[in-house]
This record gives structure tokens, C-alpha cells and sequence, in this order.
């Protein structure tokens, strides 16, 4: 499958903030891209400038194999769900969602049509005459989704449109937005600072940070794999320390030398050593590589973080057996447990 | 307790100067004085007289005039207020102390200021003379009481509307952008009817004192030109016919209610509601 979408090395700065720098985005048909960053790491921005409501300094957006930078957002075939919903406050739901279709001038059967299968698909049959204003936030979010999807665009921009949302119609949404993805067969690109929704969503996540990409690739390499200590810390929680690279698949670590699945680092270099909670093994004080005493106990529902402190380091360990608080424990790991990254400049 | 106390002012403030006029007013309109005994009688001898053609003209010269500077504000306001609104901050604030400052000045100060400048021998005329032009007739007619309408309401036209245009959110005009609509049609179809509510406003706080003035007509229109608003002051100041002057003004308010009620249907049809 080729590109349908692809921003060039885009460079965008306002005044003399550049929010993003030499950023490439590119998407396939019927793909379910997540642009994934903390506020203010330019990721909006990108959106903007897909959209066309943004120009960009440099770079240039190909869509179809055709340069459409300079192309302003209505000749675009590409609709937007945006963060505050944007309904039109004057119009009823009928009217909000029929706009895109009545400026292309279609008949009126046809208009009533589309927007009856499209308030079908997002739960709201029935609701044509209501004003805008008396809907639920989540109502209001299914009407901005109906209103972009029905004029069939060939890509849907969708920035943070669950934000508002309360937790547990979040997660509902999540469910029926990628439903809705995978059902109609359009190429999603959808920004969001929430990693969880990112990795439950995305076929592919960029994780962007301070305007730089961080890393390009599917929810799992992202999150098994990250390429830095940002990464590693922005996607899920993680501890991370600081190692020496003695030999290919051999670190030093916490004082002493363990084995990794990662080669190819100079002698002696020094890395960040990226460890899941959750990879942690607790077994009897004298069974682990290393042994600690139990500072803090937290129920988390399916299971309960603790934090270890042992010789030098803290550690935040997740397990579903309970543990208590001035328990020695004793932590195991195994090779692939240990993710290596190279050092960068600063963290977030 | 204090709540239905601190209102208390408030209610005595508008017996007293809202009420009991109205009342006076009303009192005054369906009496007259008999002009043998000298005591007043009930009657509606005065709203009758109204009746004659020469009022019923000078009502609808009246409504004429006051409708055409209404919609002469709204077609100078609605552009004025548009820029306006789509100005950066900081230059919005200056001019729209530039739209304010001449309101800091007596209204009668500034309606001379236009007899200066539209007289035989003023501004216009004499340059007008510099360059070899004839002069023209600008005062004493129905163009100057409308010039000089214009000028003193146009502010009440632009500040309703403006302040209704930097209230859409500009998220707005993207998603319009974005759903295919070029500029001409995100004017249309979300500016102009998302601006209503200002432009209802606009046009009721301009008609009603350009439909009741007659301060403008007498000083612009030479006497030559009355309307309603000169009657009702004839009645009371010179006539001293205060039956026949209240007769004239509870009209002028009746139908001022009636079209403002009118207006508000329209609004309200249009889901917002500013003015009532």
C-alpha cells in the first residue's frame, strides 16, 4: 500500500518558537495513525497544517501523489473533528451535520439520507431536531464525528476529541472510534497526549516530543521497545536507570553486571536502562539479583504498585500479590526484561 | 431579608420617575379641557385629531426617515463592526476608543459641529468653492437630518454588533473551512446568522431615538421638516397643549412596543434573545 498522506519535513515556527522541526508524518489508506506527545509538542500543529489551516514554513503535504500544501482547507478532502467539538451553535443536529453536504449542492433526498445512516452509526437516530446546545458532551462529540464522517473524506483529523470526556465514556468512545475506523475504511489520524488511548487505537503511534519525533511504530514495538528514556517514560510508567555498557548483551547495572538482549553500543558507553514495573519478579529476599525493603504499598485495582528501596535505588514495582510495608523482598529479572537506550540530551 | 430590602431603592426610583409619568401621561392623553368651565373631561378627542392627514403624514415621514438611517447605520455599522472584531487586540481597543471619544461630547454640542460643517458657508461648501465647484443645499433638508442621524447613532449600531462578532468563537469559521465552505459561504452561513442578535440590538437601539428625536430635525431640518418628535415638543413647549403632546407620545411609544415586539419574534425564532 502506498502513502495516501505524507507531510514532508515540516518546520513550523511562531515567532521564533519552532514547534515542530523537520517532522515527516505519513499515513496509508485505512490506517489508524496516533500522533502521541505531551501539550505544546507541536502535535496540533501537525494537525493544522494536514488540515490546511496552517501553513508551514518549509516541508510540503503530499496527498495522493498530489502537492497540496497551498491548498486551503475546503478544497481539501480531508474533515476534522476538532478538540471543542465546534457545532454550530445557530444550526439544529440536522443541519450541523447535513452543512458539508448542502455547500456541495446535493439533493435533498440524498442529503436526508446520509445524515439518517450517519446518526445511525454514532447512536443518535432521532435526534435530527434538537439544538446543539441542549445535548451531553458525549452527544455533542457524536454529532462533530457524524458531521466530518458524513461528507465520506478520504481522511479523518480527529485532535484529542475525547478529551472532555469523563473516563468511562472514554473508554466507551475509544471502542466505537475504532469500530467506526475499521467499518468505514477511512484512514484515521488522530492526536491525542493520552498513551493509553493511543496504544488501545492505533495501528501506528508517533510519539512526538518539544516538536521532534521520538519514535514511528505500532502500539507494541512502542511500548516494549521504546526508542529513548523519553519514550520509555511517556508511554506507560517505567523505571529508569542509569548503566554501562560493558560488552553486546552484557550491562552493568544497580553495581552489578547483567545479562541484556541489546548489542551494537560502544565499549563502556553509557545508557539509560529502561525497566516495566511490571517485569519485575518478586521472590524471597535471598532468590534476587538484588533485595530491598518495602517503603510504600499503593492499590491499584488489578494490582498493587509498590516501592522498593534497595541499597542505592528506588523502585517502582507493579505485582497482584500483596506485599507490605518493611517487607524484604527480593527483586528477579530476566534478560529481556532490560531495555537499553542511548542517552539524550535532556529528559521531560 | 436584605435582599428584599436592597431592592427597595430601585423600586421607589422607577415608581417615581417611570410610573407615575407614564400615568400623568396617560391622564393627560385621554382628557381635555373644556374650553367654556375650564374642568377637565374625558375624552379621545385628542387621539382623534392624530387622525387628521397632516399628523398621519408627518408619522410616516417619520418612520420613513428613521428606517432609512437605521438601515444606513446597519450598512456603515455591519463592515465597521466586522473589521472591527477581526482586528489584533490591542488595535481593537483603540478604535474602538476612537468610536467612543465623540460620545464623551453633548449630543446637542456635536449636532451644531454638523451644522459647521454642512452649512451654506461651511466646510464642505468652501472647499467645494476651492475647487471650482457649485455649491450645494447640504442643511435644512431630509439628507442632513439623516446625515446628522447617522452620525450621532451609528456607535449604538457598531458596539451591539461587534460585541456579538468577537463572541464566535473562531473554531467556528474552521470547522465551516473545513466542511467545504469558501469565505463568501462561512460568512453566510455562520457569521451572518451567528451576528443577529447584534444586528437586532443595533437596529432597536438606533430606531427608537431616530424614530423619537427632535432635537436632530429641528437643528438640521431648519423647522422646515417635522416630525413626530417635533410635534410632541410644539404640543408641550410652545402650544402648552399637554393633552394633544401626550396623546402624540403614547402613539409614538405604542408603536415603538409594537415594532420592537415584532423585531423580538423575529429574534427569538432565531433561538437568541439579547434585548427583551
Amino acid at each position: 500500500m502506498s502513502k495516501l498522506i505524507h507531510a514532508k519535513n515540516i518546520i513550523k515556527a511562531y515567532d521564533d518558537n519552532t514547534v515542530v522541526d523537520n517532522v515527516s508524518v505519513w499515513v496509508k489508506e485505512k490506517e489508524f495513525l496516533t500522533i502521541l506527545g505531551p501539550s505544546g509538542c507541536g502535535k496540533t500543529t501537525i494537525l493544522k497544517i494536514l488540515g490546511g489551516f496552517v501553513q508551514p514554513d518549509e516541508g510540503e503535504v503530499i496527498f495522493n501523489d498530489h502537492d497540496i500544501t497551498a491548498l486551503p482547507p475546503f478544497q481539501r478532502e480531508i474533515n476534522t473533528v476538532f478538540q471543542k467539538y465546534a457545532l454550530f451553535p445557530h444550526m439544529n443536529v440536522f443541519e450541523n451535520v447535513a452543512f458539508g453536504l448542502k455547500i456541495k449542492k446535493m439533493k435533498k433526498n440524498i442529503i436526508d439520507e446520509k445524515v439518517k445512516k450517519i446518526l445511525e452509526l454514532v447512536n443518535l437516530s432521532g435526534y435530527e431536531n434538537r439544538l446543539v446546545t441542549q445535548l451531553s458532551g458525549g452527544q455533542q462529540q457524536r454529532i462533530a464525528i457524524a458531521r466530518a464522517l458524513v461528507n465520506e473524506p478520504k481522511v479523518l483529523l480527529l485532535d484529542e476529541p475525547l478529551g472532555a470526556l469523563d473516563l468511562k465514556l472514554r473508554k466507551e468512545m475509544q471502542v466505537e472510534l475504532k469500530n467506526m475506523q475499521k467499518k468505514l475504511g477511512i484512514t484515521f489520524i488522530y492526536v491525542t497526549h493520552d498513551q493509553e488511548e493511543a496504544l488501545t487505537m492505533s495501528d501506528k503511534i508517533i510519539v512526538m516530543n518539544d516538536g521532534i519525533v521520538q519514535q514511528v511504530g505500532t502500539p507494541k514495538d512502542i511500548y516494549n521497545e521504546p526508542a529513548n528514556a523519553f519514550v520509555a517514560k511517556f508511554i506507560g510508567e517505567s523505571n529508569i536507570f542509569d548503566g554501562i555498557m560493558i560488552d553486546d548483551y552484557l550491562v552493568e547495572v544497580f553495581g552489578r553486571k547483567l545479562k541484556c538482549l541489546d548489542a551494537n553500543f560502544e565499549e563502556n558507553e553509557l545508557v539509560d536502562v529502561v525497566i516495566r514495573p511490571e517485569d519485575f519478579k518478586i521472590v524471597n529476599a535471598d532468590e534476587g539479583f538484588i533485595k530491598g525493603k518495602v517503603t510504600a504499598v499503593v492499590f491499584k485495582g488489578v494490582h498493587y504498585e509498590i516501592v522498593v528501596s534497595a541499597e542505592d535505588y528506588v523502585i517502582t514495582v507493579h505485582t497482584t500479590k500483596e506485599s507490605h510495608i518493611e517487607d524484604i523482598i527480593g527483586l528477579q529479572l530476566t534478560p529481556d526484561d532490560l531495555h537499553i537506550m542511548k542517552k539524550v540530551g535532556e529528559l521531560c | 431579608m436584605l435582599k428584599k430590602w436592597s431592592s427597595r431603592p430601585y423600586v421607589l426610583w422607577s415608581i417615581i420617575f417611570i410610573v407615575v409619568p407614564l400615568v400623568m401621561i396617560i391622564g393627560y392623553s385621554i382628557t381635555i379641557k373644556d374650553p367654556i368651565t375650564g374642568k377637565l373631561v374625558l375624552s379621545l378627542e385628542n387621539f382623534n385629531r392624530f387622525l387628521s392627514p397632516i399628523f398621519i403624514r408627518v408619522f410616516i415621514d417619520s418612520i420613513i426617515l428613521a428606517m432609512a438611517s437605521t438601515i444606513l447605520c446597519l450598512i456603515i455599522g455591519f463592515p465597521v463592526a466586522l473589521v472591527l472584531s477581526s482586528m489584533k487586540k490591542s488595535n481593537q481597543n483603540f478604535f474602538l476608543f476612537l468610536l467612543i471619544v465623540p460620545m464623551w461630547m453633548n449630543f446637542l454640542l456635536r449636532t451644531y459641529a454638523l451644522r459647521l460643517i454642512l452649512g451654506n458657508n461651511g466646510l464642505i461648501n468652501k472647499f467645494l468653492t476651492v475647487i471650482n465647484f457649485p455649491n450645494i443645499q447640504l442643511l435644512y433638508n431630509e439628507l442632513a437630518i439623516m446625515i446628522g442621524m447617522v452620525y450621532n447613532f451609528l456607535p449604538f449600531m457598531i458596539l451591539p454588533i461587534y460585541t456579538v462578532l468577537v463572541k464566535i468563537d473562531p473554531l467556528l469559521l474552521d470547522a465551516a473551512r473545513d466542511l467545504g465552505a469558501d469565505n463568501r459561504r462561512v460568512f453566510t452561513k455562520v457569521i451572518l446568522p451567528l451576528s443577529f442578535p447584534g444586528v437586532i440590538a443595533g437596529i432597536t437601539m438606533v430606531f427608537m431615538p431616530a424614530m423619537s428625536s427632535f432635537v436632530i430635525p429641528s437643528l438640521l431640518g431648519g423647522n422646515k421638516i417635522n416630525l413626530i418628535g417635533n410635534i410632541i415638543e410644539e404640543q408641550f413647549v410652545r402650544m402648552g397643549n399637554w393633552h394633544f403632546g401626550s396623546a402624540v407620545s403614547i402613539i409614538l411609544i405604542l408603536f415603538i412596543l409594537l415594532s420592537m415586539g415584532v423585531m423580538n419574534r423575529y429574534d427569538q425564532q432565531e433561538g437568541e434573545n439579547i434585548i427583551w
